[in-house]
């Protein structure tokens, strides 16, 4: 099997990911349904918070690609 | 480079062809020597060097399958600077960008010039056989019975796309920056035009373009800058809808199939700049509670302070970082995404050899291809709101008045 640790290390880094934007966005989809008028600032929130949380993701994968 | 073997290696295992697998670990296993008798087998089709090929920057602009040349400015301490057209290196015009000739000690690889490292290699135009690779994506330039190592490409990349630290400077108008200047005139045009329409049409509904733009204006504005940036929003707003609207232009401009294909906001170095440009605005505009903040934390015990500053400090740097790999990689992957859906053709059809799987293939890998540029649209706003309303958050707690009372 060609391949190698960094490989690894990059799903990791996207199950971290996966699980922190998936957690923003059933979160963001409660609050709309409890309180629909304030779709907008949540839409918008939930997008900068997802950013965030794909931001320390995207640091990890480029990072294990770089050392590999 | 194993990055692309792992790509080729999850697309085949995801569709489960396991007779294609084994043709691949034979390809790539095996440390036979290289020789000039591989230039035939260079063209064998591979997906991950196909993606990478084409996210690339290149100094051939490409409109379809014609390739265009563009000028090369090039620099290097033993011969210094040579300007040319790359249409010297005798690419053919429905080619895939390989120079059929060396000129000045440069071939072009790819689409994508090379230094030769030998010094005594002939400064003249002179022919060459063509190009091999090894495994780890090395060119080496076959000329009569030898083999001419060449240097990396000089892309700052950090060595992601095999660019990185390199004896010559490549200054050329490359693809990419043919783009941006497509994308910058258009963009210019555009709101050039609509200021016009708001000076002559004071007062009155907009029309046409005007009506286009206005509610993608308003909705940063209201959404971006006016919460994040606060009284002072006004001051900051150029700059911010300076970058959303370069970089939805780029992101959509690349999208346009055949037209270029050109990964501006793909580009690493492309994004540092823009990250850098966010990095110089927060940090001159940071007021004395800012850096305070930063430095020596309000309210916290001092042992507290010798963890959070260091934090704090690093914070200041990682925050531009990831807003440069943001942008980079998510429209990488999504160009990479789109050319790996239309390399199943190849890949099931065998290269060529096996036309039914590739016919079959054509439909299901269109239709997949369409998704995924469709999703790609929706990332290109996406991307350009994030990196808008990220650098608008920094800039905002830079600028923001604090009150004593709020601790």
């Amino acid at each position: 099997m060609v391949g190698s640790i960094a490989a690894i290390g990059m799903g990791l880094a996207v199950i971290g990911a996966g699980i922190g934007i998936g957690n923003i966005g059933a979160k963001a989809m409660e609050a709309i349904a409890r309180q629909p008028e304030a779709v907008g600032d949540i839409r918008s929130n939930m997008i900068l918070m997802a950013a965030l949380v794909e931001g320390a993701a995207l640091i990890a994968i480029v990072m294990s690609y770089l050392v590999r | 480079m194993r990055f692309k073997t792992i790509i080729t290696f999850s697309i085949l295992i995801f569709f489960g062809s396991a007779s294609l697998n084994a043709g691949q670990e034979e390809n790539h296993g095996d440390n036979h020597e290289l020789s000039c008798e591989d230039i035939s087998h260079d063209h064998d089709f591979d997906a991950g060097t196909t993606a990478f090929h084409h996210i690339a920057d290149a100094n051939v602009y490409s409109i379809g399958p014609l390739q265009i040349p563009l000028p090369c400015i090039l620099y290097n301490k033993q011969d210094g600077l040579s300007m040319f057209l790359s249409s010297k290196f005798g690419f053919d015009n429905l080619g895939h960008g390989d120079g059929h000739y060396a000129y000045e000690g440069y071939v072009l690889d790819g689409g994508t010039v090379r230094m030769v490292a030998d010094p005594n290699f002939p400064k003249e135009k002179t022919e060459i056989k063509g190009i091999v690779h090894d495994i780890e994506n090395n060119a080496f330039v076959c000329m009569g019975d030898q083999m001419y190592p060449t240097y990396a490409k000089s892309t700052a990349d950090f060595g992601l796309f095999g660019g990185g630290i390199t004896p010559f400077f490549d200054f050329s108008i490359t693809k990419n920056v043919v783009s941006m200047f497509l994308v910058f005139m258009f963009m210019l045009f555009i709101f050039i035009k609509i200021a016009k329409a708001y000076r002559s049409r004071e007062g009155q509904a907009p029309i046409g373009l005007q009506g286009f733009i206005e509610p993608i204006f308003v909705f940063i504005q209201d959404e971006v800058c006016k919460p994040f940036l606060g009284s002072k929003y006004l001051r900051y707003q150029p700059f911010i809808m300076s970058l959303f609207f370069f970089i939805l232009g780029l992101n959509l401009f690349g999208q346009i199939p055949f037209f270029g294909g050109s990964n501006v906001t793909g580009n690493l170095a492309f994004t540092a700049v823009l990250a850098i440009l966010a990095f110089l605005v927060t940090n001159f505009s940071g007021n004395k509670h800012y850096w305070m903040h930063i430095i020596w934390m309000p309210g916290v015990p001092a042992w507290v302070k010798t963890i959070l500053t260091p934090v704090e400090v690093l914070g200041v740097f990682i925050k531009p970082l990831t807003l440069m790999l943001r942008l980079f990689a998510n429209i990488t992957a999504g160009h990479m995404v789109i050319i790996i859906f239309v390399s199943l053709i190849f890949i099931f059809g065998n290269n060529g050899t096996n036309l039914a799987g590739g016919l079959g293939t054509v439909i299901p890998s269109g239709l997949l291809t369409l998704f995924m540029m469709s999703i790609e649209l929706l990332v290109a706003f996406i991307q350009a709101f994030v990196f808008a309303i990220l650098t608008a958050s920094y800039i905002g707690a830079a600028v923001e008045d604090h009150h004593e009372a709020a601790h």
